[in-house]
């Protein structure tokens, strides 16, 4: 296969999805007696002045590092066949956890941040971890599971905002845990900004950002190059053939389940130590099921992930600038789910595509008139651990 | 075996109220009275000890019949689909999409108006699903969360569109009430006029006046809809299991390959399996709009996954989901009615593990009897200890519910053979 | 038989094409009104793609399709039952989940309803043709041959007066065949026709009135079953001589290899799956199971793979109790697996060939580098592989999907035998394969074996467990019931040990 063609063909589906749904959202956008050119252009005005513009890139950026670490953990699991839906729990209750005990401590600026880091993680692992021990000790589908445990962990955590952990004091219009003291903060990557020639944006680019990229190369190299990560994905691919080529199934689900559970608990540090540094009832909420969608945008590939986070941050920031265009702000999350739509769809298209050549390219080269014989009735699509 | 007694159909049954009826499903009939019986008493109990009313009031259980009903439509419409063999995870969206079509129709054309727009609104969240996972294959539960996430912007999209610069009032999260509300009525003498269930009820008598407070619950005030939404029930389960309609759609879920070999139309059922389901899911969100009599976002609250979680506990039966619904929504209301009443569950769970412990004891399973009696200590101690749970933590009670009951009765379940697998005509 | 009467089926100039491959040729066949004919082919020869053409599950690319004498042109099965034909296939096409009934009525609710009237019809059919159907048994708790009497109670059902049978004695023991064979007697009785497809000549000579012979995917003759030797059926099928799974010298050396003492798996009801197993393979033994599939035998692979848990016994590997070790370090520590299903246990089918290559030897030599994959020896071992195995294949970034059932199973024996295991668990080995690729596989098995590799030889071919066996054993019902020499045993013999009718052979 040529270099093109090898590269090409994983983006062909993505981005004829995204077409697709874009002509669904320009349609949507006319039948509402607005001009679809405009919306456009609304969408890509990132401002006259040079603050103004690295400020839009700094928003879609800031947004885009939640987006992916939520992408990457779903990615995980995904690989594995296992469908992690509990990621939006995960991380609301390894976030105040995080924030109330980065709250409680003083420590030295790098071990402080790392404390707090450490703590979200282990509290996201344990989260899903719980979800994969029902799955092999019970039986208990993960889906069901995560599910339910969302509601529980979203319960717990406004129990514990509004209870033991509540730092602002009585009457305040927005309930927070306390404010973790400046030791605690991830610096940000302004610097970065300025020394590439850009002018200085209003908010800080989070230094987070530089985490999300260890993550992402981490997670990329652990799925694809190592023996963990083929029997991740050979789980994936055929549960039945992983456990008969001696992976432990049952270990593997709650191996997964932790590591998916870990990344997730990253994901509302960007803004936790970037800029609220407090976790309260106005904290960023949804992350988890947007991450599915940008898991399933990236066809579980970091970088595939990066671009559909960066793609929704994009169409995130341009919420407010099209609503000041008399557009309804909620056209951007209209163009976000018929996006994940027609990219499932069109995953599972190219991927019969990819089977059916393979199959043609098959029956020419090996022994002739061999159509397999005894035909499987169904077969049960793994398009969750479709190969990028 | 996969037959059952028809609901309703034990000529001796007759003493029998209606809800008792629902639990009848399956030729075990007698060993599920006999469940209910005991429950009544150990609730009975429960509520004596505790002296918590609010465990078997009738306003707790007019309350969870209320809560129950959307759970059950909800579950009904998972059976319909999933007995065809297509896993609905987008039962919530179908469900957000079917509030949004009731208080836009409710608002212009009264309740009427309401139903039809939910279930029209539900039907084509079904449609969307069948599309991506029959026509197209994609993953049943990828296409299902994808609709949850696309329904919860439609409806966000629609209401900013419509609603906020109407006159009749509403805006970006609500839509006008609905402009009349569905009738309902209470049986005469007994919960209505003399009242007797009522006065027997406020007696407070072991057993008697717990009986007559789940009765009156059931029977005080009951919404037209709610009846027909019960009677879906054993109508499910006649046109599941006793019509060649029914037939067909279950061979789809257990093994298509085979049906489509015998001429059936597999593509062409799972396709109407999966439009009911919607239109059934839209309308348990009809339902959340009458009791608000309004459409408010959010309104569903996770239901759509509760109903799901309820079919899968009722062993994708319409009885035993019934049977979930009326569990999860008792677990609501008695959230909403009594946070005190919750702390009285408690205990009523600890009896439920002592009891399960004495059984595996016997059964000389040790480790699952210890494991019981330990859980049923802590619960005691709970009980004990606590006065008042707080209100973020008596919120999930229905969720917390649902997890324990599967990860207990999980291993016991059959789902349909086929269920979930996405089915390719000829392809190997 | 005259020519007078119209013929009941006939199949003129049928060429059916799938990507890339010709699966059917120019094909002709003349079927009479109330015969039973056979199709006879090897493997891959292209019967079953003929039938699904007969029985409207494709379309001819050209071809014409008469029956009684009348062109048809059927878009779907259901023509094709409208027209009367009916299909029992190999693969059972039964929901598990439903009733006997259930599963008859299902798309023929028209003719009698699924209730009472549905009930009637179809003891009567049960009845008229001996089948002995119970209508409101669940399909799950019926044995093999039950459940293919109600794939032909289904065909009856809705009229059928053609039947097709495809490799209908394929999961039958002898025992069976005959019952099925007195079956397919009562229906020539009532005037009923019958397409027999099967690669069995003995069978097909006993059963048949008439033969037509398939050779990759074109009709090459027909026979007369009374006139013409297995001998001259097999040349025109094979086109050359038959390849004979015959062992040759006993390469039996003392060392055990595998000891398995008193093993028990649990089954789902109260009888165990695998019921107080003991058994012992040497080097350079080949030891056959024979049984009746469902006795035992996917339960005691997994117990010698450490795929399922122990009830009671141990597991002995070359003197070393392996019971409470993993899959991962029983398969490291020399035990090669060719699973019963490759699809489901041997292949990752949507991942390339060196992935695959990779499957199941993750942890060794030259598949890993410590925590790693080393993707580049493992691609080019899979070259060797390829070459020394004869896989055909255009590279090892192929994905698995794309290669015909042989060359996957010569990938996967390949595989096992390039670590060299000292035990080789090989279930169905040649299953599924075209007729190459098992005398090659045959011929493996057979030089492992004089290496000193102890082989478990699991298989429904009673001919392949005759020919390649040291030693043959019999399961029943979860149990060892019989030891036999199978240098002096015929089919019909271990046929009567597999259904547990000659208990005495024990020795």
């Amino acid at each position: 296969m040529s270099l093109v063609r090898r590269v090409a063909t994983p983006l062909l589906a993505p981005l004829l999805a995204i077409l697709v749904a874009l002509v669904i959202s320009a349609l949507v956008i006319l039948a509402i007696g607005q001009d679809p050119l405009a919306a456009v252009r609304v969408m890509f005005d990132f401002g006259d002045r040079p603050s103004q513009q690295t400020q839009a890139i700094v928003t879609v950026l800031n947004r885009a590092v939640p987006l992916f670490l939520a992408g990457l953990a779903v990615s995980v699991a995904f690989r594995m066949g296992l469908f992690n839906i509990g990621v939006e729990g995960q991380y609301r209750l390894a976030t105040i956890i995080a924030a109330a005990v980065g709250a409680a401590v003083v420590l030295p600026a790098p071990l402080h941040v790392l404390l707090i880091v450490v703590v979200a993680m282990a509290v996201g692992a344990l989260w899903a971890g719980i979800v994969g021990v029902l799955k092999v000790t019970r039986g208990v589908s993960e889906v069901i599971s995560s599910i339910m445990l969302n509601f529980i962990a979203l319960g717990l955590a406004s129990y514990l905002l509004t209870g033991p952990l509540r730092g602002s004091g009585e009457g305040a219009a927005i309930i927070t845990t306390a404010t973790i003291p400046e030791s605690g903060w991830f610096p940000s990557l302004n610097g970065l900004l300025s020394a590439v020639g850009l002018a200085e944006p209003r908010s800080d680019l989070y230094g987070f950002l530089l985490v999300a990229v260890v993550a992402g190369v981490v997670v990329s190299v652990l799925v694809k190059r190592t023996r963990f990560g083929f029997d991740l994905r050979a789980s994936g691919m055929s549960a039945s053939a992983a456990s008969a080529s001696g992976v432990d199934a049952r270990g593997m689900v709650v191996k997964t389940m932790l590591i998916s559970g870990a990344i997730a608990g990253l994901i509302g540090l960007p803004d936790l130590l970037g800029s609220t540094h407090n976790y309260g009832t106005e904290f960023t909420a949804g992350l988890g099921f947007l991450g599915i969608a940008v898991a399933l945008l990236g066809r579980n590939n970091p970088v595939g992930i990066a671009f559909g986070a960066l793609l929704f941050g994009f169409l995130d920031r341009a919420a407010i600038p099209l609503q000041f265009a008399d557009i309804p702000a909620s056209v951007v999350t209209i163009i976000q789910g018929t996006i994940v739509l027609s990219v499932v769809v069109a995953n599972e298209v190219a991927r019969r595509l990819v089977r059916r050549q393979a199959e043609r390219a098959g029956g020419a080269a090996g022994a002739p008139a061999t159509p397999a014989e005894p035909a499987e009735p169904a077969v049960r699509t793994e398009s969750t651990g479709s190969k990028a | 075996m996969s037959t059952a007694a028809p609901v309703g159909a034990r000529p001796g049954s007759a003493g029998r109220g209606p809800v008792t009826d629902l639990f009848l499903g399956g030729g075990r009939a007698r060993r599920t009275t006999w469940l209910v019986v005991g429950l009544v008493v150990l609730f009975s109990a429960v509520r004596v000890i505790s002296g918590q009313t609010s465990l078997t009031s009738s306003s707790t259980m007019a309350a969870a019949l209320l809560l129950a009903v959307p759970l059950l439509l909800v579950a009904l419409g998972g059976l319909f689909a999933e007995r065809a063999g297509v896993v609905n995870i987008g039962l919530e969206g179908m469900m957000i999409l079917g509030t949004w079509g009731a208080g836009f129709a409710g608002y212009q054309w009264g309740w009427a108006g309401a139903v039809v727009g939910g279930l029209v609104m539900g039907a084509l969240g079904g449609l969307l699903h069948a599309v991506a996972t029959v026509t197209f294959g994609v993953d049943h539960v990828i296409s299902g969360v994808a609709i949850n996430i696309l329904a919860a912007g439609l409806v966000r999209f629609l209401s900013e569109l419509l609603y906020t610069d109407n006159p009749a009032g509403g805006g970006v999260t609500q839509s006008p009430a609905v402009s009349s509300r569905p009738p309902s009525f209470s049986l005469p003498v007994l919960s209505s006029g003399p009242d007797l269930l009522g006065s027997l009820e406020s007696r407070h008598w072991f057993l008697v006046s717990d009986v007559a407070g789940i009765l009156r619950g059931f029977t005080s005030g009951v919404g037209v809809l709610t009846v027909v939404a019960v009677l879906l029930v054993p109508a499910s389960y006649l046109v599941l299991w006793r019509t060649a309609f029914g037939l067909r759609l279950r061979s789809c879920g257990e093994n298509p390959a085979a049906a489509d070999s015998l001429g059936v139309p597999v593509y062409r059922l799972k396709y109407v399996a999966v439009l009911i389901s919607g239109a059934l899911a839209g309308l348990g969100g009809v339902f959340l709009v009458f009791i608000a009599n309004i459409y408010r976002e959010g309104q569903t609250g996770g239901r759509g996954f509760i109903g799901l979680a309820a079919l899968i506990f009722g062993n994708w039966r319409p009885g035993g989901l019934a049977a979930g619904a009326g569990l999860f929504g008792y677990a609501d209301a008695l959230q909403l009615r009594s946070r005190t009443g919750v702390v009285a569950l408690l205990l009523l769970v600890a009896v439920l593990l002592l009891a399960a412990a004495v059984w595996q004891a016997t059964r000389g399973k040790v480790t699952q009897a210890v494991t019981a009696a330990a859980f049923a200590a802590v619960l005691l101690v709970g009980y004990i200890t606590i006065d008042v749970l707080p209100e973020g933590i008596v919120s999930f009670t229905p969720h917390l519910t649902t997890l324990l009951v599967l990860s207990l009765a999980s291993q016991r379940l059959r789902m349909p053979k086929a269920d979930g697998l996405v089915y390719r005509r000829g392809e190997h | 038989m005259t020519q007078t009467t119209p013929l009941a089926v006939e199949l003129r100039g049928i060429t059916k094409r799938f990507p890339g491959v010709v699966a059917n040729k120019d094909i002709e066949l003349r079927v009479a009104r109330g015969e039973v004919h056979a199709i006879v082919g090897e493997n891959g020869a292209g019967k079953s793609t003929l039938m699904k053409t007969l029985y409207g599950m494709h379309r001819p690319d050209e071809g014409q399709v008469l029956l009684d004498g009348r062109e048809v042109v059927f878009k779907s099965p259901a023509d094709a039952i409208a027209a009367g034909v009916g299909m029992v296939h190999q693969h059972f096409m039964l929901a598990d989940n439903l009733t006997v009934l259930e599963n008859v009525v299902l798309g023929a609710e028209k003719r009698h309803g699924i209730g009472a009237g549905a009930r009637d019809a179809l003891l009567e059919i049960s009845k008229a043709y001996a089948l002995g159907l119970e209508p409101d048994t669940l399909v799950e708790d019926l044995g093999v041959g039950d459940r293919q009497r109600v794939e032909i109670a289904k065909v009856l059902y809705r009229g059928a007066t053609t039947l097709i049978l495809d490799e209908p004695t394929a999961v039958l023991v002898p025992q069976e065949v005959d019952e099925l064979f007195g079956n397919l007697a009562e229906l020539k009785r009532e005037g009923l026709t019958v397409i027999f497809i099967s690669h069995k000549l003995d069978e097909v000579r006993k059963v048949a009135d008439s033969i037509t012979v398939i050779r990759r995917g074109t009709t090459v003759g027909t026979a007369d079953p009374r006139t013409t030797t297995a001998h001259q059926l097999a040349e025109m099928m094979v086109g050359a001589e038959l390849p004979a799974a015959q062992s040759r010298t006993s390469t039996v050396r003392d060392t055990p290899v595998l000891e398995l003492r008193g093993v028990t798996v649990a089954g789902p009801g109260a009888r165990p799956a695998v019921d107080d197993v003991t058994l012992t393979v040497r080097e350079g033994e080949v030891v056959g199971i024979a049984g009746v599939e469902g006795n035992g035998q996917a339960e005691l692979v997994d117990a010698v793979l450490g795929l399922r848990p122990l009830a009671a016994g141990t597991v002995v590997l070359g003197g070393e109790d392996i019971t409470g070790w993993s899959t991962r370090t029983r398969r490291e520590r020399g035990i090669g697996f060719i699973p019963e299903d490759r699809h489901r246990q041997g292949m990752l089918l949507e991942a390339p060939l060196w992935e695959n290559r990779v499957l199941g030897h993750q942890t060794e030599a030259p598949n890993a580098k410590g925590f790693f994959i080393d993707r580049k020896a493992a691609r080019s071992d899979t070259e060797r592989i390829m070459r020394e195995y004869d896989v055909r294949a255009p590279g090892p970034d192929t994905l698995a999907v794309a290669l015909s059932g042989g060359n996957q199973q010569k990938l996967i024996v390949g595989r096992e035998m390039s670590a060299r295991p000292r035990l080789l668990v090989a279930a169905h080995p040649t299953r599924g394969v075209d007729v190459g690729a098992q005398s090659v596989i045959w011929e493996l098995l057979r030089d492992a074996r004089a290496e000193g590799m102890g082989i478990v030889l699991i298989s429904a071919d009673l001919d392949e467990l005759i020919g390649l066996s040291d030693t043959l054993q019999v399961m029943l019902r979860g149990a060892l019931v019989a030891t036999l020499d199978p240098t002096s045993l015929t089919p019909e013999e271990l046929g009567g040990h597999m259904t547990g009718a000659a208990s005495a052979g024990a020795a």
